[in-house]
């Protein structure tokens, strides 16, 4: 199967540990990922806190692009980026008034040909023999608290593919590769998103929050399916350790690298060492 | 918050109203207060009004209030509220509305409301400039913008180490094309920064 697929702007800087985990994975399942020619930015947050237009337009120049692919699925690993593409597409599709002024506006005609996948999704549906297949070191014992976030699952109106109250897409995929997933409470629960950036007094209680309830589930550590989420969790956990006078050494991967290992991929292939929480403590707890 | 006279309130601001049903696209005058939005928000507590009493302000035509009011910057948008109102209003789009207006009106927001505004802005001139977000660039204009230079400086170090920052932007090849989307924009609609 061949997608159009959309990097964003993290998958060369803090998310690269995502890329390149995303892309070793996609090999395996020959899934080929063909990045959309000269893509640029979704405008992520930003724009829909300025402007109507420039929230359709910044992601239609990239629908367009990619439609003129001839490809018809689009997939992205950012969940910003996913929901930024994905609502453009469905205002454009749904709208034929918007669709003429944003083409105008960008220049370029999107028809609406494109449907616009997030990749927990594209990889979640593949052929699940296939994926099975692959597993060939199994996550045995290792206990996960799967967190999806915001922009995954909601709105539905949006996201549409998993019960936004209590998404099972990646619950599913991390048992498939062997690991324990587990009930837990904040599985959609909000991290602050570019609040880590603008208000970060803001964000380390939303963090913290989360972090809390991973702990209370039991789990050695939690996968997200998003750069932003990755960076709050992660990389912000010594933010909360030194604001609140917590102490959490949780481990926080990307459900590709999981799955990626699960695979037999090596680690530096994943990138799994440049996380800022130590992961190889419990790594070695599935060898 | 001073006592208003409510039908003078909503009789003088009925533009307003019918404005913000319109761009959110929301039927807000369907709300009846259950609070549910607000109990389910995850940075209410840090809001001067809550999202439920932001969408009776509306219903009341309390213009000035909402536009000066930090709750609709600290907005996180994560459409939990959206998700869950029992009367379908996504109220996650009236703040939308509402941020977009504040900021066409030239209402500046002050505190940490004005954080958000001035990452929104960084973020948004190195897209108009680079055609893609640039991580350092982003942080320091920030910082620069915001006054708090090191904000995140002693953790900028162990991101370098790791080869996660960047240093030099990545330009698309039609930058033009993207200069040239924020340039009909500013025609179309104004209020892009
Ligand atoms: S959940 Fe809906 S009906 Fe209830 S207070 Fe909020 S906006 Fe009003
Ligand atoms: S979208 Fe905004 S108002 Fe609604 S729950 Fe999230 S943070 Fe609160």
């Amino acid at each position: 199967m061949r997608y159009a697929y959309f990097p964003g702007c993290s998958s060369h800087g803090t998310g690269k540990e995502y890329e390149s985990s995303t892309q070793a994975v996609a090999k395996k399942l020959g899934m080929e990922l063909v990045e959309i020619p000269d893509w640029s930015c979704c405008g992520a947050t930003a724009a829909h806190g300025k402007s109507h237009l420039l929230n359709v337009a910044l992601p239609a120049r990239n629908l367009a692009i990619a439609e003129d692919m001839g490809l018809d699925t689009l997939t992205t690993g950012c969940a910003a980026c996913y929901q930024q593409l994905a609502n453009a597409n469905k205002e454009m599709t749904e709208n034929k008034e918007i669709k003429e002024k944003i083409n105008k506006i960008t220049g370029k005609e999107y028809k609406g040909t494109l449907k616009v996948k997030s990749l927990v999704e594209a990889i979640g549906t593949v052929d699940q023999e296939l994926l099975k297949s692959n597993i060939v070191k199994p996550l045995s014992g290792l206990r996960v608290a799967a967190y999806y976030g915001c922009l995954l699952v909601r709105p539905p109106q949006i996201t549409g593919f998993d019960d936004p109250e209590n998404p099972m897409f990646m619950d599913n995929m991390m048992k498939l590769a062997g690991a324990e997933a587990l009930d837990w409470a904040h599985k959609t629960e909000c991290c602050g998103a570019s609040l880590g950036v603008s208000n970060l007094g803001i964000a380390v209680k939303l963090i913290n929050k989360i972090l809390k309830g991973v702990i209370a589930s039991g789990a050695d550590c939690v996968v997200v399916a998003c750069p932003f989420c990755h960076l709050n969790l992660d990389w912000h956990q010594k933010s909360v350790n030194k604001q609140l006078g917590t102490s959490y050494e949780m481990p926080v991967f990307y459900f590709t690298e999981l799955l990626g290992l699960a695979m037999g991929i090596n680690q530096d292939e994943l990138g799994l060492k440049t996380h800022f929480t130590d992961t190889q403590k419990i790594l070695s707890k599935v060898g | 918050m001073e006592s208003i006279n409510l039908n003078q309130s909503i009789s003088k601001n009925a533009d307003f109203i019918q404005r913000i049903g319109e761009e959110s696209g929301q039927p807000v005058q369907k709300c009846y207060q259950c609070g549910k939005c607000t109990a389910g928000c995850p940075v209410a507590f840090a809001m001067d009004y809550t999202p439920n009493q932001v969408i009776r302000m509306v219903q009341l035509g309390m213009k000035d209030e909402l536009l000066k009011s930090n709750t609709i910057w600290i907005c996180a948008s994560c459409s939990t509220c959206s998700t869950r109102c029992p009367c379908n209003v996504e109220v996650a789009h009236v703040m939308e509305s509402l941020r977009i207006m504040a900021g066409r009106s030239g209402t500046a927001p002050a505190g940490k409301a004005k954080y958000v505004e001035i990452m929104y802005n960084a973020l948004l001139s190195t897209v108009e400039k680079y055609g893609r977000t640039y991580e350092v660039g982003l942080v320091l204009q920030n910082n620069l913008r915001s006054g708090k230079l090191f904000n995140g400086a002693d953790m900028g170090m162990p991101m370098l180490q790791k080869g996660k920052l960047k240093l030099s932007p990545s330009k698309v090849k039609g930058a033009a094309e993207i200069a040239r989307i924020f340039s009909e924009v500013r025609k179309m609609e104004g209020g892009v920064k």
